[in-house]
């Protein structure tokens, strides 16, 4: 039994980590590990680096090909996928977001990582609509950057 | 209950309008004598009647009505759609199955399929109406529908060549003190009540079950502003995808395996809970009791096919566990015992919405072919292909095991 099983929260080891080259010019981190059957990544994908051997595979991302666009963010069902660009001591993490009041750009928000505790502030820099699902886009001290999967606005 | 006079209405899905009595009903109720009276009962005459219009009935009768055949859906709620209308987050599969969809506007993208097809004259559509029984007859399957219009109700006499039953499933309940007090839900009402009438069902949750329908609906109660104490789950596993999980657990909404409910307390309405943790043998932990403060229980502990119009047609009925209890016995057209009488979705074994919407367009295009409307057996190669893929991970395990036991008692009724 794996520990997600349990808990439902994934670790670093069970996903595909980028270099920190490959980092630098900012990738989509898929964080869908499971054999379920879905493909909307797979097509969303302008320079195919998105692949998967049967619609029941996890997929998997070829890093040098990714050029980190954030397309197939907005377009995972499972809400499962996330962009992550670090350069120096900043990073850029780019998530999906379905939550009202809408993240506005410019404004602070809580940070806060796979367990749902608050790690810090981030700065929305991006904020754009796909459907209904809003594609954010933070800024945040780099070393939280593997970390940081979803936001709190405050009120 | 009784509405205006009607026993064994469904209240829940009832029209509310001005002047309406509810009352309690004691037991069995009698049907009034006037009901049908100063209206004959009106003959349909049509080649394949579809009962429930959710996505398996839908796909049926739009399948079934372009291969050629006239078609009439018939579903007992105001609108079509089934459970898709409540259902807000996209969709799983591939493009075929409209993957990355919302449930919500797949029902609308039928429902346009549904009305184009209505305005060639090759469905009809019957809301607000219920088939209330198989009646004998030599050559057609013979069903009675009321169909109800405001406060007056009228009594279709509906004959067929084949008949595809999406009747769908019903919520199972789970046995603990408390579970009749107001604030225990189904987790399916729960998402009626915020997803399709706007109503917060109460402000903090604990919900049982850590399935899909646990883990989306909790996911759902969180976006409606609704505060999720827990998730409890007494398997050792999370059931539901890891995906659907994470987005809760980075909601800081923690999910605990190996968990149950003891009981609810309450004065006249839900107030708390008391949960525990179980052993390895699924056995309450002395101890381990927990108090959670909340006023609303979800129960999202799986689903019960609705067989009684297969069970009243004579179709024969195989208790399944994978399926989620009895079904009828169908071969690989969704055909069951009975010759012309399919079934499609969770009436036919528990699953999910996009297989049940290509289960539907088997049983539509194989009843289309049986009454030589159609001879498109390639197309249901096709579909039997797609769905075999949606089954073929370890996530579909369990329909596959449903079905594969289902085509065995076929075979061995067959022969």
């Amino acid at each position: 039994m794996r520990e997600y099983e349990k808990t439902g929260i994934l670790s670093l080891k069970d996903l595909q980590i980028p270099t920190k080259k490959q980092l630098e010019k900012g990738v989509a981190i898929l964080e869908c590990v499971q054999e379920i059957p879905c493909n909307p990544c797979v097509d969303s994908c302008p320079v195919h680096a998105i692949s998967m051997k049967d619609i029941n595979a996890p997929p998997l991302n070829d890093f040098d090909r990714c050029i980190g666009c954030t397309k197939c963010v907005g377009v995972c069902p499972g809400l499962a996928i996330f962009v992550v660009k670090i350069k120096d001591d900043k990073a850029w993490v780019t998530l999906p977001y379905e939550f009202v009041p809408e993240p506005k750009k410019g404004t602070v928000v809580k940070a806060l990582d796979r367990t749902g505790n608050v790690r810090g502030n981030a700065l929305v820099t991006k904020v754009i609509k796909q459907g209904k699902t809003h594609v954010v886009t933070i800024e945040l001290e780099s070393g939280l950057a593997m970390d940081i999967r979803n936001i709190r606005v405050e009120v | 209950m009784r509405v205006n006079g009607i026993p064994n209405v469904r209240t829940c899905i009832a029209p509310l309008k001005e002047g309406i009595t509810v009352e309690m009903q004691e037991k069995l109720a009698e049907l009034p004598d006037a009901i049908f009276s100063g209206e004959p009962t009106k003959t349909l005459n049509i080649d394949v009647l579809i009962v429930g219009a959710g996505p398996a009935g839908l796909c049926a009768a739009i399948e079934s009505a372009t291969q050629g055949a006239s078609a009439l859906l018939v579903d007992e709620n105001q609108c079509v759609g089934g459970q898709l209308v409540k259902q807000t987050h996209k969709f799983f599969g591939s493009k075929q199955e409209r993957a990355g969809t919302r449930g919500i506007h797949i029902a609308k993208e039928l429902e346009q399929e549904l009305q184009n097809l209505q305005h060639q004259g090759k469905i009809q559509l019957m809301t607000d109406a219920t088939v209330i029984g198989y009646y004998e007859s030599e050559k057609k399957h013979r069903f009675g529908v009321v169909k109800r219009c405001e406060y007056q109700s009228t009594l279709y006499d509906v004959r067929c060549d084949a008949v595809v039953l999406a009747c769908g499933a019903m919520e199972n309940m789970l046995l603990f003190p408390g579970n009749d007090l107001p604030g225990v839900y189904g987790a399916g009402a729960v998402q009626t009540l915020m997803n399709v009438y706007g109503v917060k069902p109460g402000d903090r949750v604990l919900m049982v079950g850590a399935g899909n329908v646990g883990l989306i609906v909790s996911y759902q109660l969180l976006q409606a502003g609704i505060a999720v104490d827990r998730v409890v789950e007494a398997a050792p596993t999370i059931g539901g995808y890891n995906v659907h999980a994470a987005k809760l657990r980075r909601c800081g909404v923690p999910i605990l395996t190996s968990h149950s409910i003891k009981e609810v307390y309450g004065d006249g309405k839900v107030e708390g809970a008391v949960v525990v943790r179980l052993d390895e043998h699924w056995k309450p932990i002395k101890g381990s009791e927990e108090n959670v403060a909340c006023d609303t229980i979800c129960l999202a502990v799986g689903l019960t096919p609705s067989t009684r119009l297969l069970s009243q047609i004579g179709a024969t009925l195989e208790f399944i566990p994978e399926a989620g209890g009895y079904v009828a016995v169908h071969d690989a057209s969704m055909q069951t015992s009975v010759k012309g009488v399919y079934v499609a979705g969770d009436a036919s074994g528990i699953e999910e919405a996009s297989t049940a919407m290509i289960e539907g367009k088997i049983a539509g295009l194989a009843a289309a072919i049986q009454l030589g409307r159609s001879k498109n057996k390639k197309l249901l190669a096709e579909y039997r292909n797609e769905l075999s893929q949606l089954r073929a991970g370890p996530f579909g395990e369990k329909p596959r095991i449903a079905k594969e036991k289902i085509a065995k008692h076929a075979e061995v009724h067959h022969a």
